[in-house]
C-alpha cells in the first residue's frame, strides 16, 4: 500500500517536471512583458525571471505605439480566417471524394495526395514565387491564402476519418431521399466534428507562424502578417526585450483561445482518427 | 403497390468476384418475398442493387414497368431497414422519423403528423425526443423499420433486421414484421440467412448460393421437394443427410445400393423412365435426420445403417446423433446426422442401427439436381 503511494508520488512529480519544461518559456515570456525592459535579461538566473515583482504595462503601450499592432493582427487574422476556413471545406470534399466515391483514377490521386505530405515548403517555395509572380499575384491577401487552401495533411486526416465512418448511414440517406452532396452535408458532416475540429487547429497552428512566405511576396506592411511585424522589432534599433516579449503574449493570444475552445472535440479527433 | 422484376441480372466487382449470375425473379405487388441463403451468396448485393447502391452489370430491374438500373437511390421511393439500423446518430428519433419527409420537401404540419402516426404505430411516442445512443437495441429497431415506413414507399427492403437482436426479441419483432407488411400491403424484400425467419415471414423462399438462384418455392415446397442437393441439405436443421448410392435393376425393378446394402425403389415414387439414364451410375440419395429411427434387435424387413456415433446432443424433446459420412464421394458432407426420440439413450461411440424407408428417400442426380418424383410439378426455378 505503502510502496503504491510511493509511486503516485514519483509520478507527479515527474509529470510536474516535465509540464514545466513546456509552461517554463511562456510563464518567462509573460512575465518579461509586464517588467521595464532592463529587468527582462538581469533578471533571468532568478526566480524573478517568471514572477515580476510588479506589473507594468509599459512595453504592450510601446507595441502599439511603435507598430500599427492591430493592422498585422487584422492581417493575419484574415489570412488564417481564409486559409482554414475555405480548407475545412475543399480539403473535406477531396477527402470525401477519395474516400467514398469510385472514380478511374482514385488510387493514384490519393498516392500523389499522400506524397505531397513528405514535400516541406521550403522545397517549393521558390519555383511557387516564380509561377505567381508571373501571374501578377504579388503583396496582396490573395497570394498568401490561395496556395495553402489545398492541403495533403488536411485531405489525410479527413480520408481516414470518414474511411471510419459507417458507411450505412450515408446509404440509409441516400435511400430516404438525399442526393450525394445533401448526404455529405445533412449527415456525414455533424458526425465529423471531431476531424473537422482537429483540421482547424492543425492548419491554424502551421500558418498562424508562417514568415517565409509573405517575405517573399509582400512589401507592404498594410497586407503583411504578425511574424513579419516582431521581426521588425529586431532590426529597428535599440532591441527591447521587454516589446518582443509583448508582442510575444498578444500573438499566442489568439491560438490559446482557439484551442482551448476547440479542445475537447481536437482531443476526441486525435483520438478517433488514430484509432479507425 | 408495386411489382418488382429482376431480368437475368448479373453482378461482378471490380476485382473480378462474380456476386450474381444471371438472375431472373419476380416479386409480386404486396408480397413479402425473402431471400435466403449462406453469407457471401449474393442475397445482399441484390438488395442492394434494387435500392440503387450498387449497379447490376448486366440484366435489368423493373420497378413496376420502370427500368430502374440507372436511376439514383434518391429517385426510386424505396424504404430500406439496415442491419445495423443505420440511424443517424446526430438526429433525435423524431428527426430520424421525419428525414424521408423532409427530403420529399412535405410541410412541416404533415411531416408531424406523418411521424406522429407511424410512431404511433411502433408505440415510439415516448421515445421521439431521445437519441438514438439512449435506446435499446430492440427500439433501434422499431426506429429503423419507422423510419422505412413513414413515407409509404413502393419497396420495402430489409437487410437481415433481426440478426442483432437477442433470441426472444427476435421472436416479437419477426412478428410485428409479419403483420406490419400485411397491414400495409407494401411489396418487401427479406434478406436473411436464418432458415427459420425465412420460412416463417415469406410466403416464398428465393433460396441463392454462389449468386445463382438455386430455388424459388414455399417453404413447404423447399422442405418437401428441394430442387438440389444445396437445398436439400441448406434447409432443416440439421439439413437432409445425402449419401452416394449405386443404381442397379434387378428383378423386381430398380434399387440402390447404400452402405453396401440394397433398397428397393419399387415403392419410393420414382418413375422407372427417370431413373434408367443413370443405371449402373452413382447417384445421391438423401433422407431428412428426422426420417431415420432408431432401429433395436432384429431388422426385419427395415433397410438399416450401421453407424457409429460421434456426437450426441439432447436437446430435451429429441436427440440429435452425428455420425461419420456413409460413403463419402468428394465435396459431400463429411458427417451425418438423426434426430431421434428423446427416451433414446445413447453413447458416443456406440454403434446403433438406423432404419430409414424407402418412401423418405430422395434421389438427385451425379450433378446433385433433384429427380423429379410421380406427381411432382414443379419446374426448380419456377418464377411465380
Amino acid at each position: 500500500m505503502h510502496r503504491k503511494r510511493l509511486w503516485n508520488v514519483l509520478d507527479y512529480l515527474l509529470l510536474s517536471a516535465t509540464a514545466m519544461l513546456f509552461i517554463a518559456p511562456v510563464l518567462f515570456m509573460v512575465a518579461g512583458s509586464l517588467k521595464p525592459d532592463a529587468r527582462v535579461l538581469s533578471e533571468m538566473d532568478s526566480l524573478r525571471a517568471v514572477l515580476p515583482a510588479e506589473i507594468d504595462w509599459q512595453n504592450y503601450r510601446d507595441v502599439f505605439a511603435r507598430i500599427p499592432f492591430g493592422r498585422y493582427l487584422w492581417n493575419s487574422a484574415l489570412i488564417n480566417g481564409l486559409i482554414v476556413g475555405l480548407g475545412l471545406i475543399v480539403n473535406a470534399l477531396a477527402a470525401y471524394a477519395l474516400a467514398r466515391l469510385s472514380w478511374r483514377g482514385r488510387t493514384v490521386i490519393l498516392a500523389g495526395v499522400l506524397a505531397l505530405l513528405i514535400i516541406p515548403f521550403e522545397a517549393i517555395a521558390v519555383p511557387l514565387f516564380y509561377q505567381l509572380s508571373a501571374l501578377g499575384w504579388r503583396n496582396d491577401y490573395l497570394v498568401q491564402v490561395f496556395p495553402f487552401v489545398a492541403n495533403p495533411l488536411a485531405i489525410y486526416l479527413f480520408y481516414s476519418f470518414f474511411l471510419g465512418l459507417p458507411r450505412e448511414l450515408e446509404e440509409a440517406a441516400r435511400v430516404d431521399g438525399a442526393g450525394i452532396l445533401r448526404a455529405f452535408f445533412v449527415i456525414v458532416i455533424p458526425n465529423a466534428k471531431p476531424v473537422f475540429a482537429t483540421v482547424a487547429i492543425v492548419t491554424f497552428l502551421l500558418y498562424w507562424g508562417m514568415y517565409l512566405w509573405p517575405l517573399l511576396m509582400t512589401v507592404d506592411d498594410g497586407v503583411r502578417p504578425l511574424p513579419l511585424a516582431i521581426a521588425t522589432f529586431y532590426t529597428l534599433p535599440p532591441v527591447q526585450w521587454g516589446d518582443i516579449l509583448a508582442f510575444g503574449v498578444m500573438m499566442v493570444l489568439p491560438v490559446l483561445v482557439i484551442f482551448i475552445a476547440f479542445q475537447p472535440w481536437f482531443v476526441r479527433g486525435v483520438a478517433t482518427t488514430g484509432i479507425k | 403497390m408495386s411489382r418488382v422484376t429482376f431480368t437475368h441480372i448479373s453482378k461482378r466487382y471490380a476485382d473480378g468476384t462474380q456476386a450474381i449470375v444471371d438472375l431472373s425473379l419476380s416479386v409480386a405487388d404486396g408480397e413479402l418475398l425473402v431471400l435466403l441463403g449462406p453469407s457471401g451468396c449474393g442475397k445482399s448485393t441484390l438488395l442492394r442493387m434494387l435500392a440503387g447502391l450498387e449497379s447490376p452489370s448486366g440484366g435489368e430491374i423493373r420497378i413496376d414497368d420502370m427500368v430502374v438500373n440507372d436511376l439514383d437511390p434518391q429517385q426510386r421511393n424505396i424504404a430500406m431497414v439496415f442491419q445495423n439500423y443505420a440511424l443517424y446518430p446526430h438526429m433525435s428519433v423524431r428527426q430520424n422519423l421525419a428525414f424521408p419527409l423532409k427530403m420529399q420537401r412535405l410541410r412541416r404540419r404533415a411531416i408531424e403528423e406523418r411521424v406522429r402516426t407511424v410512431a404511433e404505430r411502433l408505440s415510439l411516442l415516448e421515445l421521439l425526443d431521445k437519441q438514438p445512443k439512449a435506446l435499446s437495441g430492440g427500439q433501434r429497431q422499431r426506429v429503423a423499420m419507422g423510419r422505412a415506413l413513414v413515407r409509404e414507399p413502393k419497396v420495402f427492403l430489409m437487410d437481415e433486421p433481426l440478426s442483432n437482436l437477442d433470441a426472444e426479441l427476435r421472436l416479437q419483432i419477426r412478428q410485428d414484421i409479419a403483420r406490419l407488411q400485411r397491414d400495409t400491403g407494401i411489396t418487401t424484400l427479406y434478406v436473411t440467412h436464418d432458415q427459420v425467419e425465412a420460412m416463417t415471414l415469406g410466403r416464398r423462399i428465393a433460396v441463392l448460393k454462389r449468386g445463382v438462384l438455386q430455388q424459388l418455392a414455399t417453404a413447404h415446397e423447399l422442405y418437401a421437394r428441394p430442387a438440389n442437393t444445396f437445398v436439400a441439405g441448406f434447409i432443416g436443421s440439421p439439413g437432409m443427410d445425402i449419401f452416394a448410392a449405386i443404381l442397379h435393376r434387378d428383378e423386381q425393378g430398380y434399387a440402390v445400393e447404400i452402405a453396401g446394402r440394397s433398397l428397393s425403389l419399387r415403392d419410393s415414387g420414382y418413375a422407372e423412365e427417370v431413373l434408367s439414364p443413370f443405371d449402373g451410375k452413382t447417384v445421391q440419395a438423401g433422407v431428412r435426420p428426422e426420417a431415420l429411427r432408431l432401429v433395436r434387435g432384429d431388422d426385419g424387413d427395415v433397410h438399416t445403417l450401421s453407424v457409429t456415433l460421434a456426437g450426441v446432443e439432447r436437446l430435451g424433446h429429441e436427440v440429435i446423433v452425428h455420425f461419420p459420412a456413409i460413403n463419402r464421394v468428394g465435396g459431400s458432407q463429411a458427417e451425418h446426422s438423426a434426430r431421434l426420440a428423446y427416451q433414446d439413450v445413447l453413447q458416443i461411440g456406440e454403434t446403433v442401427k438406423l432404419g430409414l424407408s424407402v418412401k423418405d428417400l430422395y434421389l438427385f442426380d451425379p450433378n446433385g439436381s433433384a429427380l423429379p418424383r410421380v406427381g411432382d410439378n414443379v419446374s426448380p426455378t419456377a418464377t411465380d
